[in-house]
């Protein structure tokens, strides 16, 4: 397979240190001869490839961005986003995996966890001895999670928990679930605390969701837990509240507003390159004013998506990023790559719908990009409640 | 054991080359960069040599410019000790560029030189072999096997239409071929790492060049292949030009 050369049309590879550099084609390499030679038959068949998973840890994906003292590479943000761009070239669901690894389930343990909880776990996940999934959304509390109806009661040194969590990515392979409930009343989203619940406690079932079309090749569940018994040092001592779950996935979305940019880039290039190969009426369609059009609209908007990914990074390794900005980020690059995608689908006519194709499948996993980590129009509300000083929710 | 790698920057084979206005040269603009592919099997030869061994160190080393470093901290990144650039111009031919780096070799402890066995930007297959004849040492070249026993070096080359063993004594050089394994990727920490390393840089000055470039010459257009027919029935008649017409039968 021929590999990746990349969309660049502004030079913004010069906005990139020769590290940033190296980490993106090293990834890039990676998912041109392992992973795109089995995405479509692991999605044909609704299989997330976890063989890859050895690979990512020895790479040092996980928790990329993090302390080396906890086993991570400690790179700074930018190149973490790259990585997260390049992986989603490949495909939402890997990118997804490593998502929720470093961002929902490291980064809490990192943030609110004890230092014993961390040098106890993190090392582990890094190298993916142990996978980890998020557990915040609940079937009836999506775009409100702080209506979560999961409980944790103390009974001497244990917690309880009950509950019942929906949409979990990793659910079924994990090893550990951050479980996020409320220890006091249900109005009481204060009282919302987080634990680390071993997948193999009793009254923990994790259920595949069933009759997915978007993110095929990655592990979607519910969770159920009954009266689950955990220690009490299983306990995120730092957590506290909505904020911190809520800044568990503003770490997520930072990692998808890059990744969006892969998947939009992987689309675009299949596009350009179907373009200029089909023949119809004796000529390439990519001589017709409205295919033209139509690539130059894909790779201004991917121009656009590609610097403002760059400047989120910068701004987060600066530690000046405001959650509102990833917002706007994870919006509108999320966004751009759905446009993209259907674009480059329509473009490739028939073909197009065909799994040997790339931009159906990106087309479709990005729907559950668009919704998930906060949907589009939640995040809308996030940046409107910032600039007008007046909430739409409440 | 101590092993020298010589590499190489070279143009990305998926880069589309232009010809530069002075016919004689190429446009490098917006051309990518990479570790010469067949160095890559060097590299990981020589740390799978001193894994193996249990000891030692393995310096990289190029003849180039400044822009050479981030070649040499791509081999870095792999997992090389140390890396040389020895500054100056490499020459068209071989023989310029093996005399510096022979120069510099001479100089160093080594027990193995490795070498990928060509550079695919000028594709001479020269400089491995006039560094181990500068240097007076065993070369082996078009590797795809090495193991190294005490003293003695055993190599697997391919040549037309089978392979040969020989067997040599150190120090020696070797020149790798595609098959001889897999190079690892570098790991995210082994790049973030690459940058402390040392990187000693030495003025040797400019290669001497003895042959002048006269002209550069895209290939010529290929002509649009043919369309014999479809489906099983065409199957003689693409057999029948096949044997008679490109004679490839």
């Amino acid at each position: 397979m021929a590999s990746f050369a990349g969309v660049d049309y502004y030079d913004t590879d010069s906005l990139l240190s020769e590290e940033e550099r190296a980490v993106r084609d090293t990834i890039r390499a990676w998912v041109d001869e392992r992973l795109l030679p089995v995405i479509s038959r692991c999605y044909a068949e609704h299989r997330f490839p976890s063989e890859l998973i050895p690979q990512m840890a020895e790479f040092g994906v996980f928790g990329a961005n993090m302390p080396e003292k906890y086993g991570c590479a400690e790179l700074n943000n930018v190149a973490y986003g790259l990585i997260m761009q390049e992986l989603e070239r490949g495909d939402s669901g890997i990118r997804s995996f490593a998502s929720v690894q470093s961002s929902l389930v490291m980064y809490p343990i990192l943030e609110f966890g004890s230092e014993g909880q961390r040098m106890h776990w993190l090392p582990k996940l890094a190298k993916a001895e142990v996978v980890g999934c998020y557990g915040l959304t609940e079937p009836d509390y999506g775009s409100d999670p702080g209506g979560l109806t999961t409980r944790a009661v103390k009974d001497g040194n244990e917690w309880v928990i009950s509950g019942t969590k929906m949409w979990i990515t990793n659910g079924s392979i994990a090893d550990i679930a951050i479980i996020w409930a409320k220890t006091g009343a249900l109005d009481d989203p204060g009282s919302i605390r987080g634990f680390v619940v071993e997948t193999d406690r009793d009254g923990y079932v994790a259920k595949d969701q069933e009759g997915k079309l978007s993110l095929l090749a990655s592990d979607t569940s519910e969770i159920s837990l009954q009266e689950v018994r955990v220690p009490s040092e299983n306990l995120l001592p730092g957590s506290s509240g909505l904020t911190s779950p809520l800044m568990c996935l503003n770490q997520a979305r930072y990692g998808i507003a890059w990744g969006a940019v892969g998947a939009a880039m992987a689309c675009y290039e299949e596009a350009l390159s179907y373009a200029k190969n089909r023949v119809q009426f004796d000529r390439v369609i990519a001589g017709y004013q409205i295919q033209q059009i139509r690539l130059v609209e894909m790779l201004t908007e991917i121009t656009k998506a590609q610097l403002l990914a760059i400047q989120l990074g910068r701004l987060k390794d600066r530690g000046e990023l405001r959650h509102t900005q990833v917002s706007m980020a994870k919006r509108n690059n999320v966004n751009v790559a759905c446009e993209v995608a259907r674009e480059a689908r329509r473009l490739l006519g028939a073909n197009g719908i065909l799994l040997e194709y790339q931009s159906m499948r990106h087309m479709a996993n990005l729907e559950s990009v668009y919704t998930y980590e906060g949907t589009h129009d939640i995040h809308g509300l996030i940046v409107g409640e910032e600039i007008t000083g007046i909430s739409a929710l409440r | 054991m101590n092993i020298i790698v010589c590499v190489k920057r070279v143009p990305d084979s998926e880069s589309r080359i232009v010809l530069g206005g002075d016919g004689r040269s190429i446009d490098t603009q917006g051309i990518k960069y990479v570790l010469n592919p067949y160095d890559e099997y060097a590299v990981e030869e020589a740390l799978r040599l001193k894994e193996g061994a249990g000891a030692g160190s393995v310096t990289v080393m190029t003849l180039g410019g400044e822009e050479s470093k981030e070649t040499l901290r791509t081999a870095l990144a792999m997992g090389a000790d140390q890396a040389v650039l020895l500054k100056g111009h490499p020459s068209s031919d071989g023989l310029g560029t093996a005399e510096k780096l022979a120069a510099a070799i001479k100089e160093r402890e080594y027990d193995v030189v490795l070498f990928g066995k060509q550079a695919i930007d000028d594709d001479n297959l020269q400089v491995p072999a006039m560094v181990a004849e500068l240097l007076q040492l065993p070369c082996a070249t078009v590797v795809v096997a090495v193991k190294i026993d005490g003293n003695k070096v055993t190599a697997e080359r391919e040549v037309e239409g089978g392979h040969e063993i020989v067997e040599f004594e150190l120090p020696g050089v070797i020149a790798a071929q595609k098959g001889l394994n897999e190079p690892r990727y570098p790991s995210l920490k082994g790049i973030m790492a690459a940058k402390k390393k040392p990187l000693e840089e030495v003025d040797v000055g400019d290669a001497e060049e003895r042959l002048d470039f006269i002209e550069l010459m895209n290939p010529p257009e290929r002509a649009a292949g043919e369309i014999v027919g479809e489906g099983p029935d065409a199957v003689p008649e693409l057999v029948r030009r096949l044997r008679e017409k490109a004679k490839a039968l």
